[in-house]
């Protein structure tokens, strides 16, 4: 299927089922725990992919696998590869830069983790990192960055108030616009809502759905319903193995396997 | 903050227990359950006797206030504040006598300077290398030798200052006296830096992580995620390590008082001998002053003087704490 | 074509940033060469000087106007009885405080005064302290220059050690043992004496022990209250052979210490006493590293045995 769907990747195809990233027999493990076994799945550019699972079946480990945080501790271990597109580059290869990664691969953390700086400066961050020093550069693209993320409204007037002051939910949209400031090529999102109140919770939702249509999304959740509302593809792990992996409707609605089933029902046990 | 939490919830506890008394008399089997007086008696002795203990500390800080301050002003009596503050000899033991504080500051500043130029970023240096970037195991290792090397006597760092490094600083100095701010302030430099540097890397430690990932997920480097992420948000535990290291540098006796000489001497030239305020009190006590002369008095203005600055690097470092303070 | 040309720029800036991380990661290692470098520095310099001067005799001596002759018999003796004075009395104190600022203590104005204080006293200079005991020890309660006088007053200077200590070693208790304990119908006291106390007993030894490595390399406060004589004698032996048998009257004698000592061989200008200086601090040196050393892997240990 994966090979089916990459012969028809053309450079400059503008289909919706054009390939942003292939996996291909990933495993992870770390000290002697087999975290990720052997997944191999396709993202999908401009599609929002969702990761869905028990807790501790591996999804934030596969997530992490991205941007290759897994580099910052020790005794990690990578096996296969993640190939981005458009320069089929594996990213998991030891000659691959992981830093080169994460500037390519933004994320979205579980609690939202503005830095202590001000609201315009969280935001400015990675562009800054980036050597980009020209004001008006930054004004413009944080501007932006805070629209996307539907937070410029909110904040400004205020945008040099340290970021602790924001709300939670509004954090976690900075830390979106943070993300989306430097034009990432994909947007990792690790339980995003987790931390958040419903009504907080629905905004990011709405946030990443208008989000799909400029940069491709990678999101785990721990909640099937909201995996069901803003994903276009669902992966269904369990004990760090890709049960299954189809579009989000055939996932829900007819699963091809038997312990998908009992997991979306909610007979697993 | 929790722990309070934890003892308020430790006192409502007791609370029941006292109140026994009413419910719980009359039937025979819960009869020892009655509220007992003697019990309560000893409780109360020793709470009482465990916060003697620890109102003790606010005793001493009184008892040094008082001391420092009633010889002070009989020394006030004898000499006015504006001489004290202005001139610009301080010879109290000469027939001539001067009592200007200038010359034991100058020298107490241009030490303590010299030995932060050092300790800082040095300190700095080691505790960035030390939480961010060292393995595991150099860790394990680097983090009790300095806390060894915070544990030698002064005393030894200001023999190895005159005899190992005033030698050492003659060679490229070549006209360097004997005694020398350079030397005391070099030595009390890096005897300072485990104290920055254990205190500022605790404060770096304790940021929590997922704000380090942050960083490193949109793609910084280690530097950059400990000088514009990790620095600033443990601002005010690196301010207290720097507050600790100057009122270290500002208090140090011994290696001024062997290596720096004890003549008062107005200067800001490092590589001049000049007694500090410190060192002055060390020579006055190896004489023989009489309790209560005017000399015996000097040394409590002095140490009023040394107090004063102290506190007011505190005060300092407690108005930057509160203006910087983190929340995550 | 526009997707290479931006991923040759990052390229571009990564390798700029990643020279800045390896210049600090250079930075680092060099700074903590240099305070290792030191410490070696002044280790072996001063073995090179001292080590001729260590012998037997050189802890049996008197100090001596000769210096071949000099020991440091009177400041080895002298430094163990003003410990032992510091330990009686900043250890019973110290952990009193600790004991009521983390379980007593109400939250209020006053514990937070007294907490306040505490953290201020550790950065107050101990010469400080030395100015305090000369006018409250040596004349107002006339203590003189005694051995009781230097003793309490460095216990005053490391009580915040102790105090810090107790009140750490205290707090990693967790509350589920203090729970337990009064389940069973313990009073506070009884929780504290027959559990809290125990259990932490390592943890407040760690901090007392680093406190008396503290006070014994402590020099200036000893020389405020007017102790650096020229003391070649021993004080009166506690145990004596006729009733009572025991005599407190060492407390009240004159005395010299390790670092008194030191210090008054390394300003005079003969090379042969600084030889005498780099053997006493040599002994001052190893004994501070020997309690430091005993503290941190008690401290070790601890973590490794105990899971809560």
């Amino acid at each position: 299927m994966v090979n089916e769907i990459m012969q028809t990747t053309r450079p400059g195809a503008s289909t919706s089922s054009t390939i942003k990233s292939v996996v291909n027999n990933l495993t992870f493990r770390y000290g002697d725990f087999q975290a990720l076994k052997d997944i191999n799945m396709v993202v999908h550019e401009k599609q929002v992919t969702a990761l869905i699972g028990p807790s501790g079946c591996g999804k934030s480990t596969f997530l992490r696998c991205f941007n290759r945080m897994h580099d910052l501790y020790p005794d990690n271990h990578y096996g296969g590869e993640i190939i981005l597109h458009p320069d089929n580059e594996n990213i998991l290869s030891p000659n691959v830069d992981p830093i080169e990664v994460r500037m390519r691969i933004s994320m979205v953390f579980q609690k939202p983790n503005p830095f202590p700086k001000s609201i315009f400066e969280n935001v400015a961050y990675g562009l800054r990192i980036r050597g980009i020093k020209r004001r008006s550069i930054l004004e413009e693209k944080v501007e932006n960055a805070l629209r996307n993320a539907a937070l410029w409204e909110e904040v400004k007037d205020r945008l040099n108030d340290l970021a602790f002051n924001l709300s939670g939910g509004q954090q976690q949209r900075l830390c979106i616009a943070r993300a989306l400031a430097t034009d990432p090529e994909i947007l990792l999102f690790d339980e995003p809502t987790s931390a958040l109140d419903p009504i907080a919770t629905a905004s990011i939702e709405e946030l990443i759905t208008d989000l799909k249509n400029k940069v491709t999304i990678l999101i785990v959740t721990h909640n099937m319903q909201q995996a069901a509302r803003v994903s276009d593809y669902t992966a269904y792990m369990y004990m760090g193995e890709l049960i299954e992996f189809d579009v989000t409707d055939t996932i829900f609605i007819k699963p091809k396997n038997k312990q998908t089933e009992d997991y979306i029902t909610g007979r697993f046990g | 903050m929790k722990l309070s939490y934890l003892s308020s919830l430790l006192k409502r506890m007791r609370i029941p227990i006292h109140n026994t008394k009413d419910t719980l008399v009359g039937t025979p089997a819960t009869r020892n359950l009655r509220y007992d007086y003697k019990r309560h008696l000893k409780e109360r002795v020793i709470e009482i006797l465990l916060f003697l203990a620890a109102f003790f500390s606010v005793f001493i800080t009184f008892a040094i206030i008082y001391m420092l301050i009633s010889e002070s002003l009989v020394f006030f009596e004898h000499v006015s504040l504006r001489e004290f503050l202005t001139d610009t000899q301080w010879t109290p033991l000469f027939d001539d006598a001067h009592y200007g504080i200038l010359p034991l500051v100058s020298g107490t500043v241009v030490s303590s300077a010299v030995a932060l130029l050092v300790a800082l970023p040095l300190g700095t240096t080691i505790a960035i290398y030390l939480s961010e970037f060292a393995p595991f195991t150099v860790r394990e290792i680097a983090k009790p030798f300095l806390e060894l090397l915070g544990g030698i006597p002064t005393v030894v760092y200001g023999y190895f200052a005159l005899l190992f490094v005033t030698p050492l600083l003659q060679m490229l100095i070549p006209d360097l006296p004997g005694f020398s701010l350079l030397s005391a302030g070099l030595v009390m430099g890096i005897m300072i830096i485990p104290y920055v540097s254990s205190m500022t890397e605790d404060a770096m430690r304790s940021v929590p992580m997922h704000l380090r990932e942050g960083s490193y997920a949109m793609g910084a480097t280690r530097f950059q995620t400990a000088i514009k992420v990790v620095m600033p948000a443990s601002l005010s535990g690196i301010a207290a390590a720097y507050i600790l290291g100057i009122s270290r540098a500002v208090g140090e006796t011994m290696v001024v008082a062997i290596a720096a000489g004890m003549q008062p001497n107005l200067t800001w030239d490092p590589t001049e001998p000049a007694a500090t305020i410190t060192a002055y009190i060390v020579q006055v006590s190896l004489g023989d002053l009489p309790h209560g002369s005017i000399g015996y008095q000097t040394i409590f203005a002095a140490g009023l003087t040394l107090l004063l600055m102290t506190l007011a690097f505190n005060i300092l470092g407690h108005l930057l704490r509160k203006y910087y303070r983190e929340v995550y | 074509m526009n997707h290479v040309k931006n991923l040759k720029e990052i390229r571009a800036v990564i390798s700029r940033h990643k020279r800045w991380d390896s210049l600090f990661l250079v930075a680092g290692v060099m700074a903590l060469m240099i305070a290792i470098l030191t410490f070696i520095a002044l280790f072996s310099h001063m073995l090179i000087d001292g080590m001729p001067r260590l012998s037997w005799d050189f802890f049996t001596s008197f100090p001596s106007r000769r210096p071949e002759a000099a020991g440091i018999l009177s400041a080895w003796v002298g430094t163990t009885l003003v410990m032992l004075v510091t330990a009686v009395a900043a250890v019973p104190l110290g952990v009193a405080a600790g004991v009521y600022l983390e379980e007593y203590a109400p939250t209020n104005l006053l514990t937070e005064i007294i907490e306040i204080n505490v953290t201020n006293l550790a950065g107050v200079p101990s010469i400080i302290y030395g100015l305090l005991a000369l006018g409250l020890f040596v004349y107002q309660l006339g203590l003189g220059q005694s051995i009781l006088a230097a003793g309490l007053t460095l216990a005053l200077l490391i009580l915040p050690i102790v105090i810090v200590a107790t009140r750490e070693a205290i707090r990693s208790i967790p509350v589920a043992i203090r729970e337990g304990a009064y389940a069973l119908g313990a009073t506070k006291w009884q929780t504290v004496a027959d559990h809290i106390l125990p259990y932490s007993a390592a943890g407040i030894l760690t901090g007392v022990i680093i406190g008396l490595a503290r006070a014994i390399g402590e020099t200036a406060p000893i020389i405020t209250i007017g102790a650096l004589t020229f003391i070649a004698f021993l004080p009166p032996a506690p145990v004596q052979a006729e009733f009572p048998f025991l005599s407190f009257e060492w407390l009240m004698a004159p005395f010299t210490v390790m670092p008194i000592q030191m210090f008054n061989w390394v300003s005079r200008p003969e090379e042969a006493f600084q030889a005498n200086a780099a053997a006493a601090g040599l002994v001052l040196v190893v004994m501070t590293l020997l309690m430091n050393g005993l503290a941190i892997y008690l401290r070790y240990h601890l973590r490794k045995k105990i899971k809560w």
